[in-house]
């Protein structure tokens, strides 16, 4: 296989591994959004908790490893995002580690103060992990400036500028919606009416954002539709995309949550798509001079080694698609407190 | 204003020492969880089932911690240390990959089981997962262990200087991945580490077990589990020291700097080497101050051999030689220990077997406290391994007869990242790491107290879950056929 065919393969596989988190994580982190909102009493906060309790801790796995996979087939990207985002990520850190805690803590002392810290700590966490999540994106998108020798050059407040939290915005819209249908899915009852009511709110601020990004990102980020422009063919990406968010109020309507699940799904499967094409072939554009910038060709390892983790993914990766599938299909149905729940 | 070299390696050390509380004892505990799991397999005794779940629980709220705190470390390699990152991601980054696909999707997924599957999946798959959450755990290890070990004594790569904007950087990339994976100190420091883990799970368990003896709770369960504990913390302490010992002989020839260091070695002489039990060793002065030293030792020690002289620092580039102080104290407290560790569980397996150990007090309240003994001793062998590398992150080294070039700590930092990012990065997670570890301490202390659940809880408990036959039904109820139970359901 020629080195520049297995760099290709390897910028999808980091899709993937992205997409994966996206969707996975994307509702548990919507779940936290809506936790102070939705559930009224002890009971419900519980059952809203543990309508992730199994599942949240390896959808954050594909984060790990999205981090592990980018360092190995792509290090001087990873060296480079990582460095500049410091201060962000060190944030995004202090989210998962309080997220972490807040879900395995909460339920452990019958104390109201004590659950209330942790309650707002799970809602503080995943709102602002998913928000940085999404500034980062949005910063990834709109280039940043990297200088020679892969190094970042601006500032941190540089980063917080008006679309990276545009996009980071709609990342929690995003997030809550998609976390908004999947409670619909496992809860039963009030909780589950109160759900219901929320998805059309949450689904109209969502269309809204997903409108306004759309718009900016024309605007301001000439070279983001560039190879759409080139390549007709890659059209199918926004065209699905929209046809996906039109379907959420549409299976709603149509009395499918499931199906609605699925679209929102899509709709993260489709945003992630869009975001990989339209930054492709560069990890990060530097705007002070495009020669800068880190690119698929001079991020990548070398050919041995992504022969290598090819092996390597080729051999986990069905393993790991096979036990998610295995526990998702163990903790089917609807949410219900156990001694060993959270 | 202090530099950023010290800050990222003080911020490093921090936060890996804090992870590396929760890692072994996950490792640990996972390994007497599944042996506790594996005897109600096979007895079916329930309270084998009592002593797995409360142990699940003791593990989850652990395993949580771990999983929290080792998310950072990923991050850092690129926050703080992008330089070291591009010189060594083809090979490090590959391993850390390898971890990601092969361990932890392995471990959060089964945990996920092994925690909330109690009711849900029958006995048998139950174990399984409860073996795969431990093989997770332990795989993990493997991958970040030999990742280390790489950049100890660095094997299977070579040098390619790349173009940067017109200025050439070197980068170690991989010719054989499996000269890589079995460098010359991945075995040895792999299994030293695995049996550091084991030992501290080990204690853990006796330490929880000997408490309830002698507050005279949970005894039933206590003694169940004590009997597997003592005897694999003999059995691991024993192979702990073992094995370290095997990791120490290596150390003369792949980083003869790393020993001199442990053990205040200055000076060459054409004589036998003595090893030192304690002192205060004086890098300035090249000399040891209190020291008491055993004669011929070291040389037996390092060669099998008394007779043989050890090279010492002198035979060290000034500018390549590791801190002394540091490495000395912490190598010697953890051999002083493992020393400790081995007596206190050949005494307890002793008066056990004796069936006498309930009426040592003395003996209990030590093994109440040995679990700090075995995570000190776990913190201080990595202090000796990562203090006696430097100045180096990735050591310098020869492939078929050519030399290359290593990585000093202080060339691997982000350029990007200044001083007081970096410091107040390590306010914020000092602040949240002091906090974690205080609940981390009542939740475990919590548990602790409150204890396992009695038997006739747990019987009363599974009774309700169990769906009852036709014939209890008609016994309890009165009504005559299956009809009744269907539409009961239906309503």
């Amino acid at each position: 296989m020629s080195y520049d065919t297995l760099t290709f393969i390897w910028f999808v596989l980091l899709g993937v591994l992205l997409c994966g988190y996206a969707i996975l994580d994307g509702f548990d982190l919507g779940v936290g959004i809506l936790h102070p909102f939705l559930a009224k009493d002890d009971r419900e906060r519980r059952l809203v908790m543990n309508s992730i309790g199994p599942l949240w801790d390896g959808n954050e796995v594909w984060l790990v490893t999205f981090g592990g996979a980018l360092f190995a087939a792509f290090p001087v990207a990873y060296a480079t995002v990582f460095s500049s985002f410091y201060t962000a990520f060190f944030l995004l850190l202090t989210c998962l580690i309080g997220r972490a805690v807040s879900l395995e803590f909460r339920s452990k002392v019958h104390s109201n103060a004590w659950r209330r810290i942790w309650d707002t700590g799970f809602f503080l966490s995943s709102t602002c992990a998913a928000l940085l999540l999404g500034i980062a994106g949005g910063n990834v998108m709109q280039g940043m400036q990297l200088g020679a020798k892969y190094e970042y050059q601006g500032s941190l407040l540089e980063q917080l500028s008006w679309y990276p939290l545009l996009v980071g915005l709609l990342t929690v819209a995003l997030f809550a919606l998609h976390g908004c249908i999947y409670l619909y899915l496992k809860t039963e009852h009030e909780l589950q009416r109160r759900a219901k009511a929320s998805i059309t709110p949450l689904f109209y601020a969502f269309a809204l954002l997903y409108a306004i990004v759309t718009l900016a990102t024309w605007w301001h980020v000439p070279h983001a539709t560039e190879n759409i422009a080139n390549y007709p063919l890659l059209w199918i990406v926004p065209i699905l995309n929209a046809l996906a968010v039109l379907n959420i109020p549409r299976a709603m309507h149509l009395g499918k949550p499931g199906y609605a699940f699925f679209s929102s799904t899509m709709v993260i499967l489709a945003l992630a798509s869009l975001f990989s094409v339209a930054i492709y072939p560069n990890f990060m554009l530097s705007t002070i001079d495009p020669e800068f910038s880190i690119t698929l060709q001079n991020a990548r390892s070398s050919q041995n080694t992504l022969q290598t983790m090819l092996i390597i993914a080729g051999l986990g990766m069905p393993c790991v698609l096979s036990y998610t599938v295995i526990i998702y299909w163990i903790f089917r149905g609807k949410v219900r407190l156990e001694p060993n729940s959270y | 204003m202090m530099d950023v070299e010290i800050l990222s390696r003080l911020q490093f050390a921090g936060t890996i020492m804090f992870h590396y509380l929760f890692p072994p004892l996950s490792i640990g505990l996972g390994l007497q969880l599944f042996l506790c799991e594996l005897s109600y397999y096979r007895t079916r005794n329930p309270v084998w089932e009592a002593a797995a779940r409360f142990w699940t629980r003791i593990f989850a709220v652990n395993f949580a911690m771990g999983v929290a705190t080792g998310i950072v470390m990923e991050f850092e390699f690129g926050t703080n240390w992008a330089a070291y990152s591009r010189f060594v991601g083809d090979v490090f980054g590959s391993a850390l990959a390898a971890e990601g696909i092969f361990a932890f999707f392995l471990e959060s997924g089964f945990l996920a089981v092994l925690v909330f599957g109690w009711d849900r999946v029958g006995p048998t798959m139950h174990l399984f997962s409860t073996l795969m959450v431990f093989l997770g755990s332990m795989f993990s290890a493997v991958w970040i262990v030999v990742a280390n070990s790489w950049q100890q004594t660095p094997a299977g790569y070579h040098i390619v200087w790349h173009d940067v904007q017109g200025e050439s950087m070197p980068r170690a990339e991989i010719t054989d991945f499996w000269a890589m994976v079995f460098n010359p100190s991945s075995v040895d420091r792999l299994t030293h580490t695995l049996i550091g883990a084991l030992v501290l799970g080990a204690f853990f368990v006796a330490s929880v077990c000997s408490f309830y003896l002698l507050k005279n709770r949970h005894e039933d369960i206590a003694r169940k589990c004590l009997s597997i504990a003592l005897p694999t913390s003999l059995l691991f302490t024993f192979l702990a020291a073992i094995t370290g010992h095997d990791s120490a002989q290596k150390l003369v020839e792949t980083q003869p700097a790393k020993l001199a260091a442990l053990e205040a070695h200055f000076e060459t002489r054409n004589e036998p080497t003595g090893l030192y039990l304690f002192g205060w060793p004086d890098a300035e002065q090249e000399t040891v101050h209190m020291g008491i030293q055993v004669p011929n030792l070291l040389s037996l020690m390092v060669y099998n051999d008394p007779t043989k002289p050890v090279p010492g620092m002198d035979q060290i580039p000034k500018d390549e030689r590791p801190p002394v102080w540091l490495p000395f104290q912490t190598f010697h407290l953890m051999v002083g220990l493992g020393t400790m560790m081995i007596g206190v569980a050949a005494l307890a397996c002793w008066f056990w077997f004796r069936q006498t150990l309930d009426s040592k007090r003395w003996l209990l309240w030590v093994l109440v406290f040995m679990p700090i003994a075995a995570m000190t001793a776990n913190q201080a062998g990595w202090i000796t391994a990562e203090v006696g590398r430097q100045p180096w992150i990735v050591y310098p080294s020869v492939q078929n007869g050519v030399e290359m070039i290593g990585l000093r700590t202080a060339d691997g930092l982000s350029e990007s990242v200044t001083a007081e990012q970096v410091l107040s990065s390590i306010i914020l997670f000092g602040i949240i790491y002091s906090m974690l570890f205080a609940v981390w301490v009542f939740v475990l202390n919590h548990k602790i107290q409150h204890g396992p659940e009695s038997v006739e809880a747990l019987l009363a408990h599974k009774a309700g879950l169990r769906p009852q036959s036709m014939s209890e039904q008609f016994e309890q109820t009165g009504k005559s056929h299956g009809g009744d139970f269907l539409e009961e359901d239906s309503q």
